[in-house]
């Protein structure tokens, strides 16, 4: 047990799974003697050496690309993609080859690689850094998707993705590498492809997911001031999606409000939403409301809490939906 | 009806050309036709001469006359099964073929070089490669008549799927390639662990990000790959100067590796250089590109219509290059082969399309309800609520039309 940011728990998570199986491989931008430029690989090339913790030519369709390969010859490679706006040129590649190399085989070879995609905006940075494109992957079938919001799940979960013999895109919540959490390394982690309820509540139910669901915690305790008892869902996977805990926990509340930094038009509240209209139906008091960011190029960084879902926008959302 | 007919019988009919327009096309000049120039290496003339050379000798001196006729049949044979499966198209067997007619020596003279612990990356045009790897050829059909995207085992024969995306596959081999230099069976100096790869592409491929990509970190990692380009001078119709100033082999250079221009419709030649540049590769003296100077003498794919952008008088002038004539005529004139022998390959051929023609024609249909299958390893509640959706659904129309 111990406390530790996000991108420790990832850090140890790496090493973990590195330690216990030497076909794990690393890949990625400036990950070796720099240890990534969040730093979130650091000192794995020190003690793996630069076969298994490689520094790639700025290239990310190629270091997609060779990955495939060199999971094809049986490694389990973990991709680092320096931002979540560069992960486009390798974008043929994971939706092309990774994805449905199984399908092309029948099922005769399997593709167990993992691609880390810091994600979402809130860091004041430049463009193509702040970007939330992971509807785009959850909706090519044949990758999963997931997304840590906190330091045990990014332990746990980095290392279950590795160990899945399905790719998978693992999220990474930026502006929340540094929060710190506790992470108890000998307990049982949690399934990898279940969500979880971490806050309990009766009035509303708020589905989030990567660096929303503290914004959302921090929601439900302002709205708690109030005498609004709200439940928390960190959905945790995003594809598959695990609509059952989110749907016990609507029959439960009757509202729902879903909240991503990605656009709403398109996004993963979208599918939340007509999910839950299907199998909720009766159960439900107000329609499924959206809080996401607006359809629009993620604006310079002088106007990005204002294209951020935060407290605010959340709270007036779980109004509205009481207000039905 | 295919496309050719299309274009030949129909363009014209009904109009009377002008005569100024038949007079141009009778006198035009033929146009100019690259030989590859004096840097292409070759062994065999297109008359089927055997031409010495200094470097390249020692890789074809231990071939036995066994050996050679072993050559000529694949040519054959190959050549055989990819018309028995242009005939099926035509037939309307298969949704589409893309022929490798012309490019015969280039895939049979680079596949017959592997070792059985190397690994090609083909692209969908590498049936005489599949053909030298083992792979049965009805296995290639199954794509081309959509019952499946591939599904042989490329484990089995270290022959990889067919990659439709051009050029993808030359990252996919460059990976492997460094996957084979972690696992250390990279220069031991042991002939059966040793191992490379051979990624194939074409001339269009050389345009890709994907190919230069692959090209700097087989560089930067001297991985054990060959880059085998095949430039049959047609990107389906763009000819070589919409892709490239320079010759291709000379690119390699400016990745830091070398680039060698062979005669790809001389097996023998191209057998001696694919050998040289698997041998550096295994010996951890990392990449090679290959340019295998050919030509395809037919339509990029049966969809398409190469007279609308091709003069026949080019086709001839490669008609005489053909590379399964040169090795006849060299077998021949040497002695090494007999004429029972080339009736026994020509019967062959003839028994192999039959074998063909009628797996192809007793190819089961994938059954329905199988495309949910394989999209992922683990269990999927997705896939698996629509699979049972999707039985639901067919099952409401159990018993209709029999009342």
């Amino acid at each position: 047990m111990g406390t530790m940011t996000i991108a420790k728990g990832i850090n140890n998570g790496l090493r973990a799974a590195m330690e216990r199986d030497p076909k794990v491989v690393l890949m990625g931008e400036d990950i070796g003697k720099l240890g990534g430029v969040f730093r979130v690989t650091d000192g794995l090339q020190k003690d793996f050496g630069e076969d298994r913790v490689i520094d790639t030519p700025l290239a990310e369709a190629g270091i997609v690309g060779t990955a495939i390969g060199m999971a094809l010859r049986g490694y389990r490679p973990v991709v680092e993609i320096q931002f979540d706006g560069f992960i486009y040129p390798a974008f043929d590649h994971i939706v092309s080859q990774v994805a449905k190399m199984r399908a092309r085989s029948l099922g005769k070879i399997k593709l167990p690689m993992v691609i880390r995609i810091p994600v979402g905006g809130g860091i004041g940075a430049v463009e193509h850094h702040s970007e939330s494109n992971e509807a785009y992957f959850a909706h090519t079938a044949g990758l999963k998707v997931v997304c840590c919001s906190n330091a045990e799940d990014a332990y746990w979960m980095i290392q279950q993705a590795i160990e899945s013999d399905d790719p998978v895109l693992f999220y990474e919540p930026k502006r929340r590498y540094w929060d710190k959490g506790e992470v108890d390394e000998s307990a049982a982690p949690r399934p990898l492809l279940k969500a979880q309820v971490v806050r309990e509540g009766t009035d509303a139910t708020l589905v989030a997911y990567g660096p929303m669901v503290k914004t959302c915690l921090q929601a439900a305790e302002a709205a708690a001031a109030e005498g609004k008892n709200l439940e928390v869902i960190d959905l945790r996977t995003l594809s598959p999606l695990d609509l059952d805990t989110v749907a016990a926990s609507v029959e439960k509340t009757g509202r729902t409000i879903v909240v991503h930094e990605a656009s709403t038009f398109l996004g993963l509240g979208a599918e939340v939403a007509a999910a839950l209209q299907q199998r909720c139906f009766y159960h439900l008091e107000a329609p499924v409301l959206r809080v996401g960011g607006y359809n629009l190029p993620y604006p310079p960084s002088k106007l990005e809490e204002e294209f951020l879902p935060d407290l605010d926008r959340v709270l007036d959302a779980v109004d509205r939906s009481l207000a039905f | 009806m295919s496309d050719n007919a299309v274009a030949s019988t129909g363009e014209k009919a009904g109009t009377t050309p002008h005569e100024e327009e038949v007079l141009a096309e009778l006198t035009a000049p033929v146009p100019e036709v690259g030989d590859g120039g004096p840097e292409m290496v070759q062994l065999l003339t297109p008359e089927g001469q055997r031409v010495e050379n200094v470097e390249y000798d020692e890789y074809v001196k231990d071939l036995s006359d066994e050996d050679l006729r072993g050559f000529y049949r694949d040519l054959v044979l190959i050549r055989r099964v990819d018309a028995e499966a242009t005939a099926l198209q035509r037939q309307g067997e298969l949704g589409i073929w893309a022929s490798l007619l012309g490019q015969e020596a280039a895939q049979v003279g680079s596949g017959r070089a592997m070792r059985p612990q190397d690994y090609a990356f083909p692209t969908y045009r590498e049936h005489g490669v599949a053909w030298c790897r083992g792979v049965d050829p009805l296995n290639l059909l199954g794509l081309f008549r959509g019952v499946n995207h591939g599904g042989w085992d490329p484990n089995e024969k270290n022959f990889h799927l067919y990659t439709i995306v051009i050029g993808a596959q030359t990252l996919h081999a460059t990976g492997y390639a460094m996957g084979i230099q972690r696992d250390g069976d990279v220069g031991t100096g042991d002939q059966d662990r040793d191992a490379a790869v051979i990624a194939y592409f074409g001339d269009g491929a050389t345009a890709q990000g994907d190919v230069n990509e692959s090209f700097v970190y087989a560089a930067v990692n001297n991985a054990p790959v060959v880059f085998f380009c095949q430039n049959n001078q047609w990107a389906i119709s763009e000819p070589n100067e919409r892709q490239t100033r320079i010759p291709l082999y000379q690119r390699a250079r400016g990745f830091g590796f070398p680039g060698v221009r062979v005669d790809g419709n001389d097996v023998l030649a191209v057998y001696a250089v694919t050998q040289q540049a698997l041998n550096a590769a295994r010996s951890g003296n990392g990449p090679t590109f290959i340019e295998a100077y050919t030509y395809r003498m037919g339509a990029h794919t049966t969809s398409d219509d190469p007279t609308k952008y091709r003069v026949s008088a080019e086709v001839e002038v490669w008609k005489h290059r053909d590379p399964i004539e040169r090795l006849k005529s060299y077998l021949v004139h040497t002695q090494k082969a007999d004429q029972d022998f080339f009736d026994a390959v020509e019967a062959e051929g003839d028994e192999l399309a039959v074998t063909v023609r009628e797996g192809c024609l007793n190819m089961a249909d994938p059954t329905p309800d199988s495309m949910f299958d394989h999209i992922y390893v683990e269990e999927h509640p997705v896939v698996e609520a629509e699979r049972k959706e999707f039985a639901a659904y067919h099952a409401g129309f159990e018993g209709e039309g029999s009342h």
